[in-house]
């Protein structure tokens, strides 16, 4: 009897590409619903738009490089993308921003590259990189969290300011008055203005540790990224070591000038930081894979967040950073490699 | 002898679904003779051994029909039963290559008859000589059971050269589907004890560990009785972990210590050897019998009835198979050895070998995971998820090797420690993005044994050159230098020759060779003038 021959392994694991993406996106559930309570329909208009947009650039991009569009369109990974650049993008912000954030991240930073498996740098990231250098105004004016005012505007009324404007409803002064910076420009803002960090916490209306609507925002990522670590789709080390080093470059200043320098919570829990340690930096393509790399990559980011927001213009630094350091993850990945089984513990030349 | 023992992890390893069930429930059978064998020649690692019969002879069981040179790598080879040679000719091998080999084709007559090739049966292999024991090791054709062949009696005989500490006995069986040590050891343990007591003998080790994976507690029970009053026998149960059956990695758990790289268990004081060759040592030494039959396990979903059976060396897999009950209709694929490690055959008219010690007959499917609707799907790309680097054993980056190995920078490839690879599998079987890696591996090594071969070659010649320039420019020398010395001497006696005549006025009246001259002359004309007159005088 004739059989066919093959190479081993024969067997092989359960686990796919779309699988670990779909628990993902799984686990930006509780930061999308947050994010929908404090900031309205815009959240969700951002996602669904951005998954649209990705889609067809994808699709779009497969078909020009002549690539099996249903595989890969299938991973899900398209959709990753959008859903975190979409949640880096202020609610309600004009479609056109979505479209051009998009098609660098997709067609760009991830396509031009060689496509999935292939890109040197984070293309949500890039996507947002190019953004705030670009459109900074659209991209820093976050509306207000609902219970500032406790108005938020209805699905219908979203929908035209994103694609029609605000101007459909509101002069620019009222469209001023409706958003306001994020707490992480806020308190760079009052801080050069001469205010200690302590008066600022109290007289501006903030929460516990930051702003009302982004500590609770911070938290359910948190939330997400520990059930990502628990489920065995991330490692603790790039999160971890994002988080201390952050927290710790933090303390210390705030050790040496507590007055002048938000606190290490204020960091953790403000703007992007838990998206960024626990959904960004992690995304595999673009970070260190060595152990020891992704330690060192994730303290460099987090010692590059607060080196950026503190002296940096921009709002938030959670891209640049990522960016920065998915630069030098070959050569981390080089000089990280580990001892192997046998290897003699002696360093290598 | 169940004392807490401290275990080590090695790093990563995966939990197959290990399917050893299906061929434990019945016990070994034996094979009934079948109609003929098919004996590679070469089944061990090592050289290719002489052969001693032609076609047309008649063998007994156990008669030595190939035989190594001494000093040479290898093993010999025994008629594992009585018959005729009916060819020597090239015949299809369980071997990863697919080539053919040259094989003894013997037609048994059904005897199965040992004449006197039987070897003298040492009882008492306490009070025997250790020289007696090795060379039984040796003539017996003693190769390692555990898959790798590797000839027992050069191992064991540089352990007793070398001394050891540990002896590691190796029956961690972590291949899903094969339980052919499984069964051995529920079914002989006290043979195999026995084995295990000879290489006590010869080595003296200080201890001796035998790792059993944690799944198999029949056998872990019968060698514990079995080992009961030998105090230096220590049974491990180590947890079931694929693939804690490496040697390395046995070693490691044993005793925490890692065998270096490129070096062997030996340098760190140990020696370890598979289960089932224990019992083949027993078998050699206190039964007289060569290494001419062996266990096997006949598994998967596509035999009727799994099952371990006894078999001569030699047996087609079809009559295995035959024994087990004969296919299904699920029998996709066959496989030697285990779905991580083994090698597929193309057809069951392949010969089972000595490192035989599973064939997997087997549906796609079912070697896929269970509940693994995507299991079939498309390779992707690497994500550089790093789940293979978890997963692997040897501690590498499977998925930087990848990368490398896929842009043919076979050099950074080889600076990932490459040669490290033990081909395990466990990063094929854990990547979500299904890409063969191991395949991958293999080509990047015989990529880089090929320019490696091609840079020796090319260091050679470049040597050979260097070295004729330098000869020929060495006797150039040596001429010159001859030369000029010939050259000199020539002068000094022409300038000795001229002082001379200078010194002695240009006559030659006290010139040597003119007064011999002179002598002589005047001899000759002496014995001129003697025999003028003695001819006178005679008229």
């Amino acid at each position: 009897m004739e059989f066919e021959t093959d190479s081993s392994p024969f067997t092989g694991s359960t686990s796919n590409i779309a699988s670990i993406m779909r628990q993902v996106l799984y686990a930006l559930i509780p930061g999308i619903a947050v994010m929908f309570f404090f900031y309205g329909w815009g959240v969700l208009i951002n996602i669904i738009l951005a998954i649209v947009i990705a889609l067809s650039f994808e699709v779009i991009s497969l078909w020009l490089r002549k690539r099996p569009i249903k595989p890969f369109l299938s991973d899900y990974s398209a959709v990753v993308t959008a859903c975190l650049f979409a949640l880096t993008i202020p609610p309600l912000a004009p479609w056109w921003i979505l479209m051009v954030g998009l098609f660098f991240a997709i067609v760009i930073a991830k396509h031009l590259y060689g496509g999935l498996g292939y890109n040197p740098f984070n293309p949500a990231m890039i996507g947002f990189a190019v953004l705030i250098v670009s459109f900074p105004l659209q991209m820093t004016q976050w509306i207000q969290p609902h219970f500032m005012d406790g108005y938020l505007p209805s699905l219908l009324e979203s929908l035209h300011i994103v694609f029609n404007g605000f101007e459909v409803f509101y002069n620019l002064d009222q469209w001023d008055a409706m958003t306001m910076a994020t707490p992480l420009d806020d308190v760079k803002i009052e801080l050069k203005a001469g205010h200690y960090f302590s008066e600022i916490m109290q007289t501006r209306p903030y929460g516990l540790v930051s702003g009302k609507a982004w500590e609770w925002i911070s938290l359910s990522y948190l939330i997400g990224g520990l059930w990502l670590l628990y489920k065995g789709i991330i490692n603790w080390r790039i999160p971890v070591s994002l988080l201390f080093a952050l927290a710790m470059t933090a303390t210390i200043f705030g050790w040496i000038e507590p007055d002048t320098h938000p606190s290490s919570l204020f960091h953790l829990f403000s703007g992007a930081t838990m998206l960024g340690a626990f959904f960004i930096a992690t995304d595999p393509v673009s970070a260190s894979t060595t152990p020891r790399g992704q330690l060192f990559y994730g303290a460099s980011i987090g010692f590059f967040i607060y080196v950026i927001r503190t002296w940096g213009n921009y709002p938030d630094a959670v891209a640049f950073s990522v960016l920065i350091m998915n630069m030098s993850v070959p050569m981390i990945d080089y000089f990280t490699q580990p001892r192997v089984f046998g290897a003699k513990s002696e360093k290598k030349s | 002898m169940s004392k807490e023992q401290k275990y080590w992890k090695f790093h990563g390893g995966v939990h197959p679904e290990f399917h050893k069930k299906e061929s434990t429930t019945r016990p070994i059978a034996t094979l009934k003779l079948p109609k003929r064998l098919i004996i590679p020649i070469q089944q061990h690692i090592g050289a290719i051994p002489e052969l001693l019969v032609k076609k047309g002879d008649y063998v007994f069981k156990g008669q030595m029909i190939a035989q190594m040179h001494k000093d040479q790598l290898g093993s010999t080879l025994h008629a594992p039963s009585s018959g005729t040679i009916a060819s020597i000719e090239k015949h299809s091998i369980p071997h990863p290559s697919t080539l053919e080999d040259l094989c003894i084709e013997l037609i048994l007559d059904g005897q199965d008859d040992w004449g006197d090739c039987q070897l003298e049966a040492i009882k008492d292999f306490e009070q025997c000589d250790n020289t007696k024991l090795l060379e039984r090791i040796e003539n017996a054709g003693l190769v390692g059971l555990g898959g790798a062949a590797f000839p027992s009696f050069v191992k064991v005989n540089s352990s007793v050269k070398q001394g050891i500490e540990t002896l590691v006995i190796n029956a961690a069986e972590c291949e899903p589907y094969i339980t052919c040590d499984d069964l051995l050891m529920r079914e002989r343990a006290d043979e195999i004890i026995d084995g295990i007591r000879i290489l006590i003998k010869l080595l003296n080790p200080k201890q001796c560990l035998i790792g059993i994976e944690d799944n198999k507690p029949e056998a872990i029970a019968a060698i514990q009785q079995a080992s009961k009053s030998f105090d230096k026998i220590q049974v491990c149960a180590i947890p079931t972990l694929y693939p804690s059956g490496g040697e390395k990695q046995l070693i490691k758990i044993l005793t925490g210590k890692e065998v270096a790289v490129g070096g062997i268990a030996l340098d760190l004081g140990i020696l370890c050897h598979n289960v089932a060759t224990c019992c083949a040592m027993y078998k050699a030494i206190v039964k007289g019998e060569p290494l001419i039959s062996r266990i096997v396990t006949i598994t998967g979903d596509g035999v009727k009835q799994p099952k371990n059976i006894e078999a001569l060396i030699g047996t087609p897999v079809s009559d295995l198979v035959a024994q087990a009950g004969g296919y299904t209709s699920k029998a996709q694929r066959l496989i030697m050895g285990g779905p991580m490690m083994g090698i597929t055959l193309s057809n069951d008219n392949t010969p089972m070998v000595k490192a035989s010690n599973c064939f997997l007959v087997a549906s796609t499917a079912s070697l896929q995971q269970a509940h693994s609707i995507h299991a079939s799907q498309a390779q992707m790309p690497c994500i550089r998820c790093g789940k293979c680097m978890q997963a692997c054993p040897a501690k590498l980056l499977p998925q930087q090797l990848y990368w490398h190995t896929q842009a043919k920078d076979f050099e950074r490839v080889a600076e990932h420690k490459l040669n490290s690879c033990i081909e395990c599998g466990c990063c094929d079987f854990v990547c979500p993005s299904h890409i063969p890696l191991v395949s991958y591996f293999r080509f990047a090594k015989s990529e880089i044994r090929a320019q490696e071969k091609l840079l020796e070659k090319s260091n050679l010649s470049r040597k050979r050159h260097e070295f004729l320039e330098f000869r020929k420019a060495r006797e150039k020398q040596e001429r010159d230098e001859k030369r000029r010395k010939h050259k000199e001497a020539l002068q000094k006696k022409k300038a000795a020759m001229a002082a001379k005549k200078a010194a002695n006025g240009g006559t030659s009246a006290n010139d040597p060779k003119a007064d011999a001259i002179k002598a002589a002359l005047a001899r000759v004309k002496a014995k001129k003038i003697a025999r003028e007159a003695q001819v006178k005088s005679g008229h």
